[in-house]
Parts: C-alpha cells; sequence; structure tokens
C-alpha cells in the first residue's frame, strides 16, 4: 500500500475517492432513503457514526483477530454498532427511524463500511483509521445531502419541509419514487463524465504535436 | 392458495427487490454485463434466499423472542455460513460456475438483498409457506432485473455512445427507466 500523510488520509474519501459518486459503494441506502433531505441527513449521520467506531475497534483490535475469520469478525462489530444506532434513532426521531424502516438494519450490509475495515483499519495505526472513516463518512454524508437536496428540491418543491416556490410550483413526483434515486445518481455521474471529458480533451490540446502528422513547431521552425 | 400466488408476484413485480427497493444492487451493476452470467447469478440468488428464508423463520420462531436485540446479528452471522457452505457445495460441484461469478458469490453475504429479505419477512410477520413464496418471488423478481439489465447492456454495446455516458451514469438510467416501467406493475392490485 502507498504511504500517505495524515491529511491525505482524511481529505481522501470526501472527494477524489468518495463512496458513493467515483467508487459507487454503499448505493443501496443512497438511492433508497434520498428521497428527503432530513432522511439523508439521518442516514448519513448513523452510517458516519457506524463506520467510526467499527473502525476504531477493527484498528484496536487488529492483532488479537485471527487472518481466517476476519471478514465475520468485521461484520459482527459493524452489527453491534448498527444495533446501537438503531436503537437511539428509533428513541430520538422515531418519526424519521420508521420512515426509513428496515434500511437502518441494512447498514450493515453496506459494502462500503467493511470494505474501508478491510482495505484500512485493518491495517494501519488507530489514529490514521479514525482519520481514514471520519473522512470516507463525510465524504458518505456530502454524497447523500445532495442527492437528498436535488431530490426533494424537484420532487417536492421544499428543502427540510420547507416549500420554496410556494403554491405555483408543479412537483416532480417521479424524484421522490424510485425511478428518481436512480435518474438522479445517473445524472449526477453523467455530469462527471462530461467533467471528466472535458478535462482531457484540454490536456490533449494543451499536448496537440504529441502523436499527430503535423509537424511540431520546433521541427517547424 | 391465492395469497401466496399474490405474495409472489408482488415480491417479483410490483415491488422488485431491485427496482424499486434498491436492495442488491452490488451485482445488478456488477455482474448484468453478460445475460449468461446474469442468469447463474440470479440463481443463486435465488437458492441463497429460499435457505435463508428458512433459517429466518427458525430464527424468529424458535430463538428470537427471547432476545430481540439480537435480531440482525444472528441474521448476518446465520446468513454468513450458509453463504460459505454454498461456496463449498459450488466449488465442489461445479468449478466453471464458480469461476464465472468469482468475486460475487462471497459478496452474497453482503448483498442487501437478503438480509434485507430477512428483516421484511420479520417485519410482515409471515408464516413458513408464505415466507417460502416471498423469497422464491424475490429471487425471480432479482434475475428478471438482472436479465433485462444484461440484455439491455448487450445490445447497447453494438450501439454509439457518446464518450460522456461510457461510464455507470449510462448504467443508472437505464436502471431508472426500466424502475418507471415497473412501476406500471403497481396497477396489477387495483384491478
Amino acid at each position: 500500500m502507498k504511504a500517505t500523510t495524515p491529511q491525505q488520509d482524511l481529505i481522501r474519501g470526501i472527494w477524489k475517492e468518495n463512496p458513493v459518486l467515483v467508487q459507487l459503494l454503499g448505493l443501496c441506502p443512497a438511492l433508497a432513503v434520498t428521497n428527503t433531505v432530513a432522511n439523508s441527513l439521518a442516514m448519513g449521520i448513523a452510517t458516519f457514526f457506524v463506520l467510526v467506531g467499527s473502525s476504531l475497534l477493527v484498528s484496536t483490535f487488529k492483532k488479537v483477530i485471527p487472518h481466517e475469520v476476519r471478514i465475520s469478525a468485521y461484520i459482527l462489530i459493524i452489527a453491534t454498532f448498527v444495533t446501537i444506532a438503531d436503537l437511539v434513532l428509533a428513541a430520538v426521531v422515531p418519526l424519521i427511524h420508521k420512515e426509513l424502516g428496515a434500511f437502518i438494519a441494512l447498514i450493515v450490509v453496506n459494502c462500503m463500511i467493511l470494505g474501508r475495515q478491510e482495505a484500512f483499519a485493518s491495517k494501519r495505526p488507530i489514529g490514521r483509521s479514525l482519520l481514514d472513516a471520519v473522512g470516507t463518512g463525510t465524504g458518505f454524508m456530502i454524497a447523500l445531502l445532495m442527492m437528498g437536496t436535488f431530490r426533494e428540491i424537484l420532487g417536492n418543491g421544499s428543502i427540510l419541509g420547507v416549500s420554496l416556490f410556494g403554491g405555483g410550483f408543479e412537483p416532480w413526483v417521479i424524484f421522490i419514487l424510485p425511478p428518481g434515486g436512480f435518474l438522479t445518481l445517473g445524472f449526477i455521474l453523467l455530469a462527471f463524465g462530461w467533467w471528466e471529458e472535458r478535462k482531457s480533451e484540454t490536456i490533449r490540446v494543451r499536448q496537440w504535436p504529441h502523436g499527430v502528422a503535423t509537424p511540431s513547431r520546433e521541427e517547424a521552425a | 392458495m391465492g395469497e401466496l400466488f399474490w405474495i409472489l408476484i408482488s415480491a417479483m413485480l410490483i415491488s422488485n427487490f431491485t427496482l424499486s427497493l434498491f436492495l442488491g444492487l452490488c451485482p445488478f451493476m456488477g455482474v448484468s454485463a453478460r445475460v449468461e452470467t446474469a442468469l447463474r447469478m440470479g440463481l443463486a440468488n435465488i437458492f441463497v434466499l429460499v435457505i435463508t428464508s428458512i433459517c429466518a423463520w427458525v430464527l424468529n420462531t424458535y430463538v428470537l423472542p427471547h432476545a430481540p436485540y439480537l435480531r440482525v446479528i444472528s441474521f448476518i452471522v446465520v446468513i454468513a455460513s450458509l453463504v460459505q457452505i454454498v461456496e463449498m457445495a459450488i466449488k465442489k460441484i461445479s468449478p466453471t460456475l464458480f469461476r464465472e461469478l468469482g468475486i460475487f458469490l462471497p459478496l452474497i453475504t453482503t448483498n442487501c438483498a437478503i438480509l434485507g429479505f430477512a428483516i421484511f419477512q420479520t417485519n410482515r410477520g409471515y408464516d413458513f409457506l408464505e415466507g417460502l413464496s416471498f423469497a422464491i418471488g424475490a429471487g425471480l423478481g432479482l434475475t428478471l432485473a438482472l436479465v433485462l439489465m444484461a440484455s439491455i447492456r448487450e445490445t447497447s454495446e453494438l450501439s454509439s455512445i457518446p464518450a460522456v455516458a461510457r461510464n455507470m451514469g449510462l448504467v443508472l438510467i437505464i436502471a431508472g427507466s426500466l424502475s418507471l416501467a415497473f412501476m406500471g406493475f403497481a396497477g396489477l392490485f387495483s384491478t
């Protein structure tokens, strides 16, 4: 594994290796519960808590956990934190907990969390694992909020339940229904693809003579 | 009997696991490039779902009434060990299939469709037979979504796609359209 600085560990997960938008991990909650901003926020915070908690434990006990059963051990640790998050949400915000339903329990099988344990927390010191977990968790929350905002504005004409456009706005109901989840993420990825394409085109223009039949300026001169 | 049939149809078409509940998206994105692989993945999923249904029913009836807070943990442990056994069996019986499914077989464990299925079955209070028909319906639904997706992707390989859409964006837009089409099945119940 490449050596990285603590700052890189923290920042990497937020944008450059964003779990949802770049690595396409943890899609199930990202698509299922982002129909309103409030739900996205609750899911983001719960996932953040589970990720940071399990990274801390896995990294602490990495020498004790036998290599052969490590995945099962990670899943047990994650499931414990999910149970805590589930009970806390049910006690603090019962309405949102009811709306998220089974998807809170499904944080256990979020591939993003298990992936961070296997790829990072099981090999690195505690401090670094915490930084990585905080970065990835924040990246996940940003992606969820991006989708939640987009979907709630278009699908309901509001943010956090506050109406934006008044009575004249006809909501695009499709965006708070299941197809809207797929379409929203699809549009975001298309926008990213367009951005990458534009960047690589700029590079191509800058390296113009390279590999092209026309003589370069030096040769012409 | 009619009740069981409706549970099956409802799990397969109306609230399709992949297209309307977003469960099992990893294989949906990952193994949907070839129709044949997609079909095999779907069959493996049906198999695991049926066994999961039986396990979840046993746990719910005999173990969990005594310790409800252990629900998530016990489901995941039982399912994980189960998939391990299925994996060993497939490796022994059909090495070709094992190679074909590659990394996605162990990933069935962390497939939200399986755990999600167990939790839905519990929340809806299905009995043994209802659970089985729910499992088969959900499995058929997953297979249907996978195969449809794979067929569309195979066809779209031959068409000229703008460079912008050559990442997963296109796949998600296709999934969105499929999901839109499946919403039409909601009308089945009102008749």
